[in-house]
């Protein structure tokens, strides 16, 4: 079958990226509630990332999931599950109703992301730093196979510890691996506190230059500098894998949740999904005339 | 203080006693004097395969060379990827390129991809059934670097993995067959490679490799060993020593180790009357002995003797590969003292 030409998944819709970037925080919140907990400040901290990835950057087929021609987007840390299930729903690769059994028995939702399970998920993450060498060996079979698709590889400031991470990297710059673009989510937490405590990974702009990659750092949650920052990862002309290291704000959405003491497992009340549903229609609604 | 595993020999700076073995090459054949060998057969019979099978790639962490991949990646360059000396890539890597339709041989030492990659061979490629093929050379004891090199728990390490098929071929004729079957098999595989030059033994019995099958190399009414890998090729060879002394012994050949041919086990053991010595190149812990004796236990298949042929649980030492294997019971002299002794 002729692939049809690939269209931007931004040209289909009207719906803005502030939008979509919203209702991936509401759709994750939902889940968070069904099943009373969740990597929830994860998710609202990357959901701005995930919306440009999915509404302006991708190139897939929302009813196809395994469309020859799609970009790969492998997410590395399994517990972030939570986000890109929201992001699978939003994209329509998921039904909706079925964020109502995140995390029960014999749900294609499990709190931890499997490719086995999930239409959209393309790897088995969750023992953390194998996305980027996984990365590395999608990127070269898609060469193999003359694709013009992109690898992209989510993965976490915690995953920067694995050695196996830089084992990729340095990989990925050998090979001078142009169709792959790394995504690092810098919320700054690790599971025993801040990320840059438990393990130095400062300056990290630099590292990877020295593994001869294209990169750029921005604020994870400015739509516009991360849509600024994919166009130019995809564009780049240079024969370097190209990483984007995204600054995110662990809860972003919900104030009271970034402002509760920052911890990698956010506890969230029974009381206070609906509250937490609540504060971030609000505070959409109050940006979205100025967006 | 640390003390040294070895005192200080004595005769140092005495007139020599005479020449004494010297550590074997890293890559030393198992091949006695004069046997017949074949070099690099898993080198020339993936570089075969992969003219007709255009998904094969193959995959090295800087020891090509030494898993005879090179003879691949000669044959063919463009499809030869050198992953450098790090393990958890050439997993990852593997398993990445087995979800875009590819069929990859990955290789290196077996240590290095039971102990140090085992997280990435576990999940990013068992987990989800992919196609890849790892091949691993030194397994058990076959070089005398001590237990950096040592492969001695590679079996009882991969066992447990669900998916995973692992073989452990006894000769270079077997070689030959088992690279086909690997890539005809859809999931992961796990070879013991012998990589070379590997002896020549199995074609003289007429054997045919089939995955998943044992297969009796030499029938015998008072000893049943049960052997995979290079232990068959012993066990061929004490077999005949033990004629000599008018001791009957059937080698039932068991390459693969998982999923194992239960019913040809048993079928043999049911033949009842037999001593049944479980010969393997690996730590007598969770390998083929154990494997085997667990299931005549639960299958109520009880001969009259068990005996398990393996290395002891412990750190091996150095050295020549003939003096190791003499040492730690797996030579072919050692095998028919032991089976003697149990008689």
């Amino acid at each position: 079958m002729q692939p049809e030409p690939a269209a931007s998944p931004h040209d289909r819709s009207n719906v803005s990226l502030a939008e979509r970037a919203y209702r991936i925080r509401r759709h994750a919140l939902r889940m968070g509630e069904v099943q009373g907990q969740g990597y929830i400040a994860q998710a609202l901290g990357i959901a701005d990332v995930l919306a440009v990835s999915y509404f302006h950057a991708m190139t897939y087929r929302p009813n196809d999931p395994e469309w020859e021609g799609r970009d790969r987007f492998l997410l590395s840390i399994g517990h972030y599950a939570i986000a890109l299930y929201a992001a699978l729903i939003e994209a329509g690769i998921v039904p909706e109703d079925e964020l109502e059994t995140y995390g029960g028995d014999d749900s294609r939702l499990p709190m931890s992301g499997m490719a086995a399970y999930t239409p959209g998920m393309e790897i088995t993450g969750g023992s953390l730093g194998h996305g980027l060498g996984l990365a590395v060996g999608f990127a070269l079979g898609l060469k193999r196979k003359n694709s013009k698709a992109f690898v992209y590889n989510l993965f976490s400031d915690g995953e920067l510890d694995e050695g196996s991470t830089w084992e990729a990297a340095m990989s990925a710059g050998s090979y001078g691996l142009d169709n792959l673009i790394g995504i690092v989510d810098v919320n700054g937490m690790q599971a025993d506190g801040p990320s840059t405590g438990v393990l130095n990974f400062e300056p990290l702009a630099p590292k990877f230059e020295a593994f001869n990659w294209f990169v750029q750092r921005v604020d994870g949650n400015d739509l516009d500098a991360v849509v600024k920052a994919f166009d130019a990862a995809r564009s780049y002309e240079g024969r370097k894998p190209r990483i984007v290291i995204c600054d995110t704000r662990m809860g972003k959405g919900v104030p009271f949740l970034e402002e509760r003491e920052r911890n990698h497992f956010l506890r969230v009340e029974a009381d206070e999904w609906t509250k937490a549903l609540d504060v971030l229609e609000q505070g959409y609604r109050s940006t979205e005339g100025r967006a | 203080m640390r003390r040294s595993k070895y005192e200080r020999p004595a005769h140092l700076g005495q007139a020599s006693d005479g020449p004494r073995l010297k550590t074997s090459a890293m890559i030393a054949s198992l091949a006695a004097e004069g046997q017949r060998t074949v070099a690099a057969p898993f080198g020339h019979a993936l570089a075969k395969l992969a003219e007709e099978r255009p998904e094969i790639v193959g995959l090295s962490a800087d020891l090509s060379k030494y898993t005879d991949l090179h003879i691949f990646a000669k044959a063919h360059p463009d499809r030869f990827y050198q992953m450098g000396m790090a393990e958890q890539l050439l997993i990852s890597a593997a398993a990445g390129m087995a979800r875009e339709g590819f069929m990859p041989f990955a290789t290196t030492y077996a240590v290095f991809a039971a102990r140090r990659a085992y997280d990435f061979i576990c999940l990013a490629i068992a987990e989800e059934n992919l196609n890849v093929k790892i091949a691993c050379a030194l397994p058990g004891l076959t070089t005398g670097y001590g237990p950096s090199h040592q492969a001695t728990e590679d079996v009882a390490i991969f066992r447990g993995m669900p998916n995973l098929t692992i073989i452990d071929p006894c000769d270079a004729h077997e070689i030959e067959q088992v690279v086909p079957a690997m890539a005809a098999h859809q999931g992961p595989v796990y070879l013991r490679l012998l990589r070379g030059n590997v002896p020549l033994i199995l074609d003289e019995y007429g054997y045919t490799f089939e995955l998943g099958k044992a297969k009796t190399i030499r029938d015998g009414n008072d000893v049943l060993i049960i052997s995979s890998g290079l232990m068959t090729m012993r066990a061929l060879e004490a077999a005949q020593k033990l004629a000599d002394d008018r001791v009957d012994v059937a080698v039932l050949h068991v390459p693969t180790i998982k999923p194992l041919d239960e019913a040809t086990i048993l079928r043999e053991v049911a033949k009842g009357g037999r001593l049944v010595v479980v010969a393997e190149n690996h730590t007598v812990i969770g390998g083929l002995g154990e494997a085997v004796a667990g299931l005549l236990l639960r299958s109520g298949t009880i001969p009259p003797g068990f005996r398990q042929i393996g290395l002891p649980d412990e750190f091996l030492d150095a050295g020549a590969l003939p003096t190791l294997h003499d040492r730690y019971g797996i030579s072919t002299d050692a095998v028919a003292r032991r089976i003697r002794e149990w008689l």
